[in-house]
């Protein structure tokens, strides 16, 4: 879905989201709250300069609206694969980010990551998924890698891939996988902005997303490996 | 002088820790192996890249984790994440002095990509939960294999990093961006084109790493011990300067090291690839 039509159909045609190069921002009002709303759009590559962008505003609201929510709309292609950026350390600038959201979440702000389009691999980890929980639309893409690709990166046959990726949910690309592994916690179906009033009444401040996976049976053994690590002689 | 590069993880915990100190939790006995490595044929290894435990450091209880870059190039997968996310979540809860990474990783194992990619994140939760409760986390970058995606990212969320000049900290590999862009993007066959983008030397000069040492083993534990207690609180103030501190290197226009050294501020930068560890630590931070 296009980030005019969804910003539409959660906030009205007066929104007020504005679009800056790949950058989205604004202040928008949702059952008469303020939420603050960052993004990137047009499968953004992030590189050093737009995850600055990001963090600035992420600093902005928690030096000028303390508490308010933020609503992170994820459309990313992955980080930038630049010399320039490794070179202006991107690593950084990319922690730096998932930093800033961090500290709005310790500091009161409920923080919600939505993947409206894409979410690729770097420009997720320091987005949706530092959020205090992260949502999707069903016909969003995650992955860190198509099957092709990744048949030639790990030398195993693609065909193999593919028929395994039927049953286990760990590598192939999609986002019912990140659902039953717990790092997207629930599809936004229907009317959107139901959806989003149950986002933000019900997401956990905690780190959950082990035990939901092992719950839906996608990620069985991070949860067990975590408690087998805290009862250790 | 022992190579840090060219020792084990499991080497390298024993002589940075207090002799005979380091204790394993879920040690290799135990065969707790990745399911989905045996589901593609894959071998696995009965750590799964990771050895994690408790240990004294100049007497100090630390906690420790080493990734093992001979395995899977010390890729994240769900095993191996959770075993890192256990170790902050115990060291929240038990309260060492300090939690050292001996970071050796090309990111995420692409293997079970997913569960490695939610698995770097829930990292840097757990991680940031533990400097939140006044715990330094310090992250040691010498493997061959340097520190590479997510777990580029997990170190910068530490409180220190100490690197030698042959470690490289940075997100994408050279080979990804050349065949990403090109070669004249980034040629990953020159090598000191790598190195001067990448390595120890670099991030020493910029401020990347806190600590440059040579690759010894003595070195990394003394630069580790005189990094204990040295917490780094993270605030808004802490950002803020974190975000001037990097908002700045975009007005350099370019994408060679040199150049950039020279326009911070060193010294005849172009000699800096010739100079031993010594010298450029003495050049300083920029």
């Amino acid at each position: 879905m296009d980030w005019q039509t969804l910003a539409t159909q959660l906030f009205g045609s007066n929104h007020g989201i504005r679009r800056d190069g790949d950058f989205l921002h604004g202040d928008v009002v949702f059952d008469g709250q303020p939420l603050a709303v960052i993004g990137t759009t047009d499968h953004a590559p992030i590189g050093v300069q737009l995850a600055l962008t990001q963090a600035r505003a992420v600093l902005d609201m928690l030096a000028q609206h303390p508490g308010r929510p933020l609503l992170l709309l994820i459309d990313t292609q992955g980080q930038q694969l630049r010399r320039r950026d490794e070179l202006l350390g991107i690593n950084r600038a990319m922690a730096h980010l998932g930093m800033c959201l961090d500290l709005a979440r310790r500091r009161g702000h409920r923080v919600l990551g939505l993947v409206y389009d894409q979410a690729l691999s770097g420009g997720f980890i320091t987005s949706g998924l530092m959020a205090d929980a992260c949502d999707a639309l069903p016909e969003a893409e995650i992955r860190v890698m198509r099957l092709p690709a990744m048949a030639r990166v790990t030398k195993l046959p693609e065909a193999l891939l593919a028929e395994l990726s039927e049953s286990n949910p760990v590598f192939a690309p999609g986002v019912r996988n990140y659902v039953a592994m717990g790092g997207v916690r629930r599809l936004w179906e229907g009317d959107l902005a139901q959806a989003l009033r149950q986002a933000l009444a019900d997401a956990p401040t905690d780190d959950q997303r082990a035990a939901d996976g092992a719950a839906r049976g996608g990620r069985k053994l991070a949860a067990r490996v975590i408690h087998q690590v805290l009862a250790a002689d | 002088m022992i190579s840090y590069a060219e020792c084990s993880a499991r080497e390298r915990l024993a002589l940075i820790v207090d002799a005979g100190s380091f204790h394993e939790w879920l040690p290799p006995a135990l065969k707790l192996t990745s399911p989905h490595l045996a589901q593609l044929g894959v071998p696995s290894s009965f750590d799964d890249g990771v050895a994690i435990g408790r240990a004294r450091l100049a007497g100090q209880d630390v906690f420790v984790a080493a990734q093992e870059g001979q395995f899977m190039g010390g890729g994240v997968g769900e095993v191996h994440g959770a075993k890192l996310v256990g170790l902050f979540k115990r060291a929240l809860r038990d309260r060492p002095q300090a939690v050292l990474l001996l970071a050796e990783s090309g990111g995420v194992r692409l293997h079970e990509a997913n569960a490695g990619l939610i698995a770097v994140s829930e990292v840097m939760r757990a991680l940031l939960d533990v400097r939140a409760a006044g715990i330094p986390v310090l992250v040691l970058i010498g493997g061959t294999g340097g520190c590479f995606g997510g777990m580029g990212i997990v170190a910068r969320c530490a409180d220190h990093i100490i690197m030698s000049d042959i470690g490289r900290l940075a997100m994408s590999g050279p080979e990804v961006i050349e065949a990403s862009h090109g070669v004249e993007e980034f040629d990953s066959r020159d090598r000191a084109l790598v190195w001067r983008t990448t390595g120890g030397k670099h991030r020493w000069l910029t401020g990347d790493c806190d600590a440059l040492v040579e690759d010894d083993i003595t070195a990394f534990r003394q630069a580790t011990i005189a990094a204990l207690g040295q917490a780094r609180p993270v605030t808004l103030a802490a950002l803020e300067a974190e975000h001037a501190r990097l908002s700045a290197r975009l007005t350099f226009d370019g994408s060679e090291a040199v150049s950039l050294w020279t326009a911070l501020g060193v010294p005849q930068a172009a000699k800096v690839p010739d100079l031993d560890v010594a010298g450029v630590s003495a050049l300083g931070v920029h």
